[in-house]
């Protein structure tokens, strides 16, 4: 196990613990108010502070850690459930008419800026963290997709699917039976990588206001509530702002090593 | 005076031995090979003596060029030497070259490396260096417009740009078709006498060795356990290994016959005027597409239990006819037949499809790896309407298994458990679990090792005997389609030039092509004594 591996996966692991635990238990309850206690400074009372409205910050993050999660997951897996399959249709018809279309529409949306049209999709149907769960799983199609395929092609040479097709199997039977199984390491290091620009994307759509609303607790937003405090209360910007960049970078770290880890040559060397 | 003389060489890499106690010698214009099986360890004795041994590797012992103890040198001091007093030529020379630069820059790379000259000296003398080497094409043309045998002559220009000492040539030929070596095989001969080199010739090939060597260095788990002068070692072989070796290369298979189930039976595969032509690239922005006709009127029938082989250099359209024949692509003129069914129809037709298997050359890529044995060899279960299920499923993996020479607790192991041959006998089974009409060997033993060779085709003829096989045995290999087949077709350029009694165009080729083959191919000398076999 590299260095990479086991700090990535301990960082992911910290959050998700901390996201998990909110359904049983916080610190304070976040949709109290209690202004007398406003934008205290972490203390033995409230670990990390308090915001504007005196709510304790470990909680909102806590909390804040759950929608972040959610949001990713969800739209990782709406960009996997359609872009492996349209990915592993694309390589098992290459060449053809389909093909040409699956990828010129990737290139569609590879073509504009992914912010710029979560932002039109959440404005025209309004803000909320289903908005931005479709409007960033959109973006994570293409890249599946073009992924699947890339991975794919070569393996349709390789002699395992010719015998697979001279038994009369089908090329959906084979893209789920030979290809998928060959691929999924590949698919588990881009999902992780494409779950950390997720929580960057859900953080900066709450940023803008366009992502989940009040009184869902969102990391974004409590930066963009905190933009004017810096200079009276900075924790109230440095907590959310680390808690983006340590899972972020922890997401990344992971991606990293498990590629490493699971690629069986560079396995071999290493050992 | 010997130019290279290694004396006592042993190598780990890791806890493993990789090469133990190895000593041999090259003197000036002498030619001597290193054969052996792979992971004999004739590569990492030619990497040691360039240097390039990877890293972790432990090597102790002498390796002395010309004097200099190649192991005691460092690094700095061993580049000035590569390229100057030892050259080298590796065995692929589609990978070998550099693919965006000119094949006179690169010759002239070699020279200005190592030699403080001008620019415009060094494109001249790389220019008469391919001359030298036979390659009648202009310096300024890319790797990409060469032919494999092209290529592999400016690889050996860049090996010989300085004028080694010494050159070390690792399977210089085995990449390459029979006319193509033929022709290397000279210009490497001719290159050691005129200009006085000691050339370190690699190669599993015994037919090349007895044909080229003047001297025997048989290799066997990293160590030499023959050597000797070409001819005597020929004459008098001591060891074992040695016997064995040149045994398995001229193996001749004991094929059961098979004229009481040709007879009165109809034709199984019938092909008649095929033609599949491939589109390529537009030229122009508005041309129409031209193609490439890779099988040109191809017509030929296999009989029931017959045993027919094809021959062709490669790009001959072989493997188009395998794809064809086995409908996985249409083609765009004529028809085939298996048991009177088209092979190819839009939707998947079982029935036809049945009655055929395949083995493919690549014992590693043709299998799933992430799938046990058991899955893969009950693939074409797939094919029956009624696939066996429960303890018939059970009875025919371990039967199939051992049928060719398996135990049924293989069922249970991932592919990368086995060796190459056994890979190729568990591609076999998956063949013949089905009990097909007719079975496809497409090149189905060139990547194997003699030895394993020998016992995979005596498998193919003992599954004759169990019971009558039909196979179209697809091979470059000359020797071998003439042990296992009944009758041959020779391919050139998607045209199918000669067929006949296998023996009969052996002995008597009508077509100038396939005289051609024959001559070229490297024949393995007449031993003179029964070699007893093990």
């Amino acid at each position: 196990m590299s260095r990479n591996l086991i700090i990535g996966s301990a960082l992911s692991a910290l959050f998700v613990a901390l996201a998990v635990i909110s359904f049983l238990w916080t610190p304070y309850d976040i949709e109290t108010l209690d202004i007398p206690n406003k934008l205290q400074s972490p203390s033995a009372l409230n670990l990390l502070g308090t915001d504007q409205f005196g709510r304790d910050i470990l909680s909102m993050i806590m909390m804040g850690a759950r929608t972040s999660i959610a949001v990713a997951l969800l739209a990782v897996g709406i960009g996997m459930a359609l872009g492996i399959p349209l990915g592993l249709l694309a390589a098992a018809r290459h060449g053809s008419l389909l093909d040409e279309l699956i990828m010129r529409g990737n290139d569609l949306v590879f073509a504009f800026p992914s912010l710029v049209i979560a932002i039109l999709i959440t404005a025209v149907f309004g803000a909320s963290a289903v908005n931005a769960i479709i409007a960033i799983g959109i973006f994570n199609i293409p890249v599946f997709a073009r992924l699947t395929r890339g991975a794919a092609l070569p393996l349709w040479e390789r002699d395992f699917i010719l015998a697979a097709r001279v038994c009369g199997k089908s090329a959906t039977r084979i893209s789920v039976e030979h290809i998928l199984p060959n691929i999924t390491n590949l698919m588990i290091v881009q999902g992780t990588i494409q779950f950390s620009l997720g929580i960057l994307a859900e953080a900066a759509l709450s940023y803008i206001g366009l992502g989940a609303q009040p009184p869902t607790a969102s990391w974004g937003r409590m930066l963009a509530d905190a933009q004017t405090l810096v200079s009276i209360a900075p924790h109230t910007a440095l907590v959310p702002g680390f808690a983006i960049l340590f899972m972020v970078l922890g997401l990344n770290l992971l991606g990293d090593g498990l590629r490493d880890w699971l690629d069986p040559r560079i396995r071999v060397a290493r050992t | 005076m010997s130019l290279l003389a290694i004396e006592n060489l042993s190598l780990q890499i890791g806890d493993t031995d990789i090469l133990h106690d190895v000593g041999l010698s090259v003197t000036p214009g002498q030619i001597v090979a290193i054969t052996g099986e792979s992971g004999s360890g004739k590569s990492m004795t030619a990497l040691s003596v360039m240097g390039l041994l990877p890293r972790g590797a432990k090597a102790t012992g002498q390796i002395k060029l010309d004097g200099t103890d190649i192991l005691q040198t460092a690094e700095r001091d061993l580049c000035q030497m590569r390229g100057n007093a030892m050259g080298m030529v590796f065995q692929e020379p589609m990978t070998a070259l550099n693919p965006v630069q000119t094949i006179g820059a690169q010759v002239a790379e070699t020279i200005l490396v190592h030699e403080k000259t001008t620019k415009a000296d060094a494109y001249e003398r790389a220019a008469r260096m391919l001359e030298r080497v036979g390659l009648k094409v202009a310096p300024t043309r890319y790797p990409h417009e060469l032919s494999g045998g092209q290529r592999q002559r400016v690889v050996i220009a860049m090996a010989i740009a300085l004028r080694p000492k010494l050159l070390i040539a690792d399977e210089p030929t085995t990449a390459l078709d029979v006319t193509t070596q033929a022709r290397i095989l000279d210009l490497l001969k001719d290159l050691v006498q005129d200009f006085d080199m000691g050339l370190l010739l690699i190669t599993h090939d015994l037919a090349v060795v007895a044909d080229i060597a003047d001297k025997i260095v048989v290799m066997q788990k990293g160590r030499v356990v023959e050597t000797g002068p070409t001819q005597d070692l020929l004459a008098n072989m001591q060891h074992l290994y040695t016997k064995a070796l040149f045994e398995a290369s001229g193996h001749q298979v004991d094929l059961p016959d098979n004229t009481a189930v040709r007879t009165g039976s109809v034709q199984l595969l019938y092909a008649k005027h095929i033609v599949r032509d491939y589109a390529l690239p537009r030229k122009s922005l508005l041309g129409s597409r031209p193609a490439f006709r890779a099988l040109d009127d191809v017509s030929f029938h296999i009989d029931h239990g017959e045993r027919v082989g094809l021959v062709g250099e490669s790009g001959c359209g072989k493997s188009t006819l395998t794809r064809a024949i086995l409908g996985l692509e249409d083609v765009q003129g004529g028809e085939i037949r298996l048991d009177g069914e088209p092979v190819f129809s839009a939707g998947s037709n079982l029935a036809v499809r049945r009655k055929m298997q395949v083995v493919f050359q690549d014992p590693y890529g043709s299998f799933n790896p992430r799938h046990r044995v058991d899955r893969l060899i009950t693939e074409p279960f797939h094919l029956l309407e009624n696939p066996p299920t429960g303890m018939a499923r059970d009875t025919a993996i371990s039967k199939a298994l051992q049928d060719v020479g398996l135990s049924p607790d293989d069922a249970g192991k991932y592919i990368h458990e086995f060796s190459g041959g056994q890979r190729q006998r568990i591609a076999i089974a998956r063949a013949l679990i089905i009990a097909p009409e007719l079975i496809i060997f497409d090149e189905a033993v060139s990547a194997l090792d003699v030895s394993v060779r020998a016992q995979v085709l005596d498998l193919i003829a003992d599954l004759c005997r169990k019971r009558p096989l039909a196979y179209l045995f697809i091979s470059h290999d000359l020797s071998v389609v003439r042990t296992v087949t009944d009758r041959v077709m020779v391919m050139q350029a998607g045209q199918i030039v000669e067929q006949g009694a296998t023996e009969e165009v052996f002995v008597n080729p009508q077509h100038p092509y396939t005289q051609t083959l024959i001559a070229a191919a490297p024949k393995l000398p007449e031993l003179p004594y029964a070699v007893e076999t093990i």
